[in-house]
């Protein structure tokens, strides 16, 4: 929470102002029992008229004037609270961009977006209530009992008893079911999460006919919830009447007193009255506290949350790249990512030269996809060195690497708005002939074939596109920028084969040539590449073209014949 | 007015869900009412004791003492009744939402696919958790509000009333005022929190979408204009919430000033008559003290009522869901299915997602026991349908699939399902234990079954390095576990209950060739005498099939073994071709 506070900075005016005028209002609300006691004492004792007259009188100005500090406060109050979100946001979502693949890999995208959105709302609404309440509520407690002993100090005893005891149920009561109440949500979430995975794996479970057993599994975990939320529940019912109990109790209490005192002379009448509606004003603002508290320690645990993000540490990008002729050298690298027991790459050593073609093909989870994210530096090597026309990659910076790369990844996304917006990605000021003439390497017509061409909506993550469609966009895009190197990670594995070898063609009569490196695990694509790496377990067991690896690496062989077996045969 | 029977249809059908607790309700009305009275009782008490103490020497030492007594057992009572009271709420509401919950999952279980197809897994996961949330806090919790709030303010009324009509008038006419700030309030800042609620999904959708795809951002060095456009977003939302904010923040201190003129009134009103000796002192405190208590259930029940509407508008959509057709039934003498031998006869097939656009046509196929018929043809030809309709996750517009002879529209669905084993595109696995996974189409598994049937899918040894082994949790391995391996069990899963046919749905499709090879090893003797549908993209796979249905555009345009549909150069020559393709 402490560190997420400089981004109130700007806003020390709000911060200020709103309580204080907060205060102004408590203030004048606590002078009105006396203005009571007054009216009691003085305008009905005597028989004053233009006494009580004038008495009620002050009441209302004092209401008017509470008002308008009251609206003051809310405004500058409701101010930080929605400039701080709109900056903790600003500022997490231009974190998030900096971060690398390994760090983002480790949170997962889900945990950025609620983030963003829930956690930062919480956030919000928590500062919000700090400003309007945290220091008015005590304040009036007090204020309250501070009024009490400017009245009567025996009596005033009275209230700092019952405040002591007060504060004891209510701060006890929300600490005892604090807990309840995170097992509670432990529990719905249970539910929740039971409800989501009988959805997704309906066919499964309808196939496997679990239908029985699923329902039963949901009955026990919504039996379990409503037993917790019981559970929960009667303890923190107890909160109202304890409290109720408690006060009146002390009026009680206060009442003895009073007589005794009013009999003696030293109190009177009035101001008995002044005690008594002193005394309904504390719980109000009690109550008040303890719900504060909770929206409080909700808000803080979502800081907290905020702020780990926020702590990650960001990757220094001050390198700059601005020509790349294509050559890639990998010496000796490995990688090892965060939390996993084996390197997912070990000793990778090849040279690709400026125009090459180089294939890499290997069985699931061998390394193929860590490979290529090397190449322009979103990960970074454990050990070895990663050479872009023979300098260090990590020197040249990876964003201003990507600049001269085109990557076509393996979940092919696009974004909500026009073909046109998302080849813009590629190149921001790319022409609308350049554009085609990516769309038509990529082998998309079927946007230039639409009427629509460029303007073609597309939605959110190209749902509209079919797997081979998205496949094509997502090629073009990375064309469009005429790269020197080119990374297809299996991208082609929706296209049907008369389409990929297409493409392929499309690709090598681009002039110059970019340096392409693709990922496949169909033999087809990338056996006249000139240069193939076979990966298995993160450790490159193949190198060479394929006619070579047909003959020295039994991996590769069994690869091909399982895809072209006639071939194979006839050969060998 | 349609709107309003809907209302009133909903509300009376929410009633039957509570009519199994009528006991609690009644008694929790009862104790509402006994907490009410008890607790409007005590400020009249106060004022007659704060009566007997005048001034000095002028206090009635015994009188005091009896009234104080009586405050202490009005307070008892009220405290006694006011946790009971919610004490019987909780049960109610919990146990409402419960019923509820578990009457909307075995309805789920009943839909057919047709229907959950149509909508978000959120939109239908929102209306069993947080509708029937809201719906359960709103309604049952609000109603108790709205009933106290209601005898409340009757009370106070009927108090003030007795002691004095003239008093009475000034809160009676004053109070209203209250009631029209706090809806004037509700109803200019509604449109503010549309827009607000509206800003707020754009920017979550931006959110998603760029966080979603935020390697992309990175490799496109887009980082920028993606910043640029977050950040417009950004600022539409902060400043529609300001005003959302601001506006309904203004609510508590309009009705608390509204209050304090209230007060005030009573005060002058008040003060003037005890001067006539009209009233006494001690009951102008208490009067005093209701006026300060008076406007609280008009706050309240006017939030009730937004509350209200809001949970009739959630059960709303609770009992769209709950309403939704089931599948058809059943047949009540459902043929049997035994010893299945596997022959399949499909007799004039169509179906179409929607009316405008017929995807299966006319699908005439008779497939002997034990056939292997692979299935090809491009994205969007029908192939995943025509496995929907092979299990009856979908019934067909129009024909009959038999087995055995057997129409399956005449058997349970049960029945159909157990003789088909089935590996989907998608690889899904429940979060629990991989035994658990495993052993799901048979749960009486022994041990040495399950490891035996993770050995043929090829798993084992996967299975084996990790630490928990069988007892690993699906979901504790997050990154883990490739999609390759997901894939290895789920054969595995079918490994072990053996049905007499197979499906295999693209299901090797992100196994590397390797592995699938040694996996199409134990498929092959898997297949052996069963009778298998193959959908598969890589046509090496499919070469042994005794029939290829080649589909384009739902219909299957050529059928045969790989070496005649060569020979006739049609459709699957040129995919075949494509494969050797420089």
């Amino acid at each position: 929470m402490k560190k997420l506070l400089k981004y109130m900075k700007g806003y020390g005016k709000e911060c200020a102002l709103g309580p204080l005028f907060k205060l102004l209002e408590a203030s004048f609300e606590l002078l009105i029992p006396l203005v009571v006691a007054g009216i009691v004492d003085t305008g009905i004792a005597a028989g004053d008229k233009g006494h009580i007259m004038k008495m009620s009188l002050i009441m209302v100005l004092l209401g008017v004037i509470g008002l308008i500090s009251a609206v003051i406060a809310q405004y500058f109050a409701a101010k930080a609270a929605v400039g701080f979100a709109a900056r903790v946001r600003h500022a997490v979502m231009a974190h998030i961009l900096k971060l690398n693949y390994t760090q983002l890999d480790k949170a997962g995208t889900a945990t950025f977006i609620t983030r963003m959105t829930s956690d930062v709302n919480q956030v919000q609404n928590g500062v919000n209530l700090a400003l309007r309440l945290l220091l008015r509520s005590p304040f009036v407690v007090f204020g309250a009992m501070v009024m009490a002993f400017t009245i009567d100090a025996e009596a005033a005893l009275v209230f700092a008893g019952i405040i002591c005891l007060l504060c004891v149920v209510v701060f006890g009561i929300m600490l005892i079911t604090m807990p309840a109440y995170k097992s509670v949500q432990q529990k719905l979430d249970g539910v929740t999460g039971a409800t989501r995975e009988n959805l997704t794996g309906i066919r499964v479970l309808r196939a496997f006919r679990m239908e029985k057993q699923e329902t039963a599994q949901f009955e026990e975990k919504t039996e379990a919830l409503a037993k917790g939320q019981q559970q929960a529940g009667a303890i923190s019912n107890l909160m109202n009447p304890l409290t109720f109990v408690l006060i009146n109790l002390a009026i009680i209490l206060l009442m003895q007193v009073g007589a005794i005192k009013v009999y003696t002379g030293v109190l009177t009448q009035g101001m008995v009255i002044a005690l008594y509606n002193y005394m309904s004003q504390i719980l109000v603002e009690l109550i008040k506290m303890a719900n504060l508290i909770i929206s409080m320690t909700k808000a803080a645990a979502c800081a907290g949350r905020i702020q780990s993000v926020l702590e990650i540490p960001a990757a220094e990008d001050n390198g700059n790249a601005a020509e790349l002729g294509g050559k890639v050298e990998f010496r000796n690298v490995s990688i090892t990512y965060a939390d996993a027991a084996a390197p997912a790459l070990t000793g990778v050593r090849f040279t690709a030269l400026p125009g090459q073609t180089v294939g890499i093909i290997g069985g699931t989870g061998s390394g193929k996809t860590t490979l290529v994210n090397l190449i322009p530096g979103l990960y970074a090597a454990s050990e070895g060195t990663v050479l872009l026309d023979d300098r260090d990659v990590n020197t040249l910076g990876a964003k201003a690497v990507c600049q001269r790369i085109g990557i076509v990844p393996q979940n092919n996304l696009l974004f909500a708005g026009t073909v046109r917006d998302n080849l813009r990605w590629g190149k921001e000021d790319a022409t609308d002939e350049e554009m085609l003439e990516a769309l038509r390497l990529a082998q998309a017509h079927f946007v230039t074939d639409k009427k629509e061409g460029l303007d073609t909506m597309v939605e959110q993550g190209g749902r509209n596109f079919s797997g081979g469609q998205k496949q094509r966009l997502a090629i073009a895009r990375a064309l469009v920028r005429r790269p020197a190197i080119l990374i297809l990670d299996d991208s082609a594995s929706a296209l049907d084969y008369a389409t990929d070898a297409n493409l392929r063609g499309a690709i090598r009569s681009l002039d110059p040539m970019p340096t392409t490196f693709i990922v496949s695990q169909r033999a087809a694509s990338i056996r006249h590449a000139d240069m193939i790496l076979v990966l298995e377990d993160g450790a490159v067991i193949g190198q060479g073209t394929s006619e070579e690896l047909l003959k020295t690496c039994p991996v590769y062989r069994e690869i091909y014949r399982t895809q072209f077996p006639q071939e194979v045969t006839d050969n060998g | 007015m349609a709107d309003n029977q809907k209302k009133i249809a909903v509300i009376s059908r929410i009633l039957r869900y509570i009519r199994k607790y009528i006991a609690l309700v009644c008694l929790s009305l009862f104790l509402a009412v006994v907490s009410v009275v008890s607790s409007l009782a005590i400020p009249v008490l106060v004022g007659s004791t704060i009566d007997f103490m005048i001034e000095a020497d002028r206090v009635d030492f015994g009188k005091v003492s009896m009234y104080l007594c009586t405050v202490l057992l009005c307070t008892g009572v009220c405290a006694l009744s006011q946790w009971l009271m919610s004490q019987m709420n909780n049960r109610i509401t919990f146990r409402v939402s419960r019923d509820i919950r578990n009457e909307a999952f075995r309805h789920i279980q009943k839909l057919p696919l047709s229907y959950l197809d149509q909508f978000s897994q959120g939109d239908i996961v929102s209306r069993v958790i947080v509708d029937v949330d809201t719906f359960a806090d709103g309604l049952l919790m609000g109603f108790t509000q709205f009933f106290t709030g209601v005898l409340t303010i009757l009370g106070t009324l009927l108090f003030m009333l007795i002691t004095s009509w003239q008093i009475a008038l000034v809160v009676v006419l004053v109070t209203p005022l209250s009631l029209l700030v706090a809806s004037f309030i509700a109803k200019s800042t509604y449109n503010m929190f549309r827009t607000q609620t509206e800003a707020r999904g754009a920017q979550t959708a931006l959110i998603d979408e760029t966080v979603g795809g935020i390697k992309v951002v990175q490799a496109f060095g887009h980082e920028k204009t993606s910043l640029e456009v977050f950040d417009k977003s950004n600022e539409l939302l902060e400043k529609s919430s300001l005003k959302a904010i601001f506006f309904s923040s203004l609510t508590n201190p309009s009705t608390r000033f509204v209050n304090s003129l209230v007060y005030a009134g009573v005060g002058l009103v008040g003060a003037l008559m005890a001067i006539g000796g009209g009233i006494t002192v001690g009951n102008l405190t208490s009067f005093l003290n209701y006026a300060n208590q008076y406007t609280k259930p008009f706050n309240e029940i006017s939030g009730v009522v937004t509350e209200l509407q809001n949970a009739i508008a959630c059960a709303g959509r609770v009992f769209e869901l709950l309403d939704a057709p089931e599948m058809t039934p059943d047949p009540e003498m459902p043929a049997a299915a035994e010893d299945v031998a596997g022959r399949v006869d499909i007799r004039s097939l169509s179906f179409s997602y929607t009316k405008e656009k017929p995807l299966l046509q006319n699908i005439d196929l008779t497939v002997s026991a034990g056939q292997k018929i692979a299935i090809v043809g491009p994205t969007g030809c029908g192939k995943t349908t025509f496995i929907n309709l092979l299990m009856r996750f979908y019934d067909p517009d129009q024909g009959r699939i038999y087995i055995d002879g057997v129409d399956t529209q005449t058997m349970r669905r049960e029945t159909l399902r157990s003789c088909i084993g089935m590996v989907l595109q998608d690889t899904w696995l429940k979060n629990a234990t991989i035994r658990e996974n495993i052993a799901m189409g048979r749960p009486e598994a022994t041990e040495e079954e399950i490891i035996e049937a993770a050995k043929q899918a090829r798993v084992h040894s996967f299975i084996s390095r990790l630490p928990k082994g069988y007892d690993t949790v699906i979901g504790e391995l997050g990154g883990d576990i490739s999609q390759g391996q997901k894939q290895l069990l789920c054969i595995a899963r079918l490994m072990l209950c053996l049905p007499p046919m197979l499906i295999l749905d693209e299901a090797t499709s992100s196994i590397d060739t390797r592995t699938e090879m040694q996996v199409q090893k134990a498929f092959d003797t898997l297949m052996q005498g069963r009778t298998s549908f193959v959908v598969a993209h890589r046509l090496s796979t499919i070469q042994e099939a005794d029939c290829i249905l080649v589909m384009e555009n739902g219909n299957i345009v050529e059928q045969g073994k790989h070496a005649e549909l060569l020979e006739k150069k049609g459709l699957y020559a040129k995919l075949y071709e494509s494969q050797f393709a420089h």
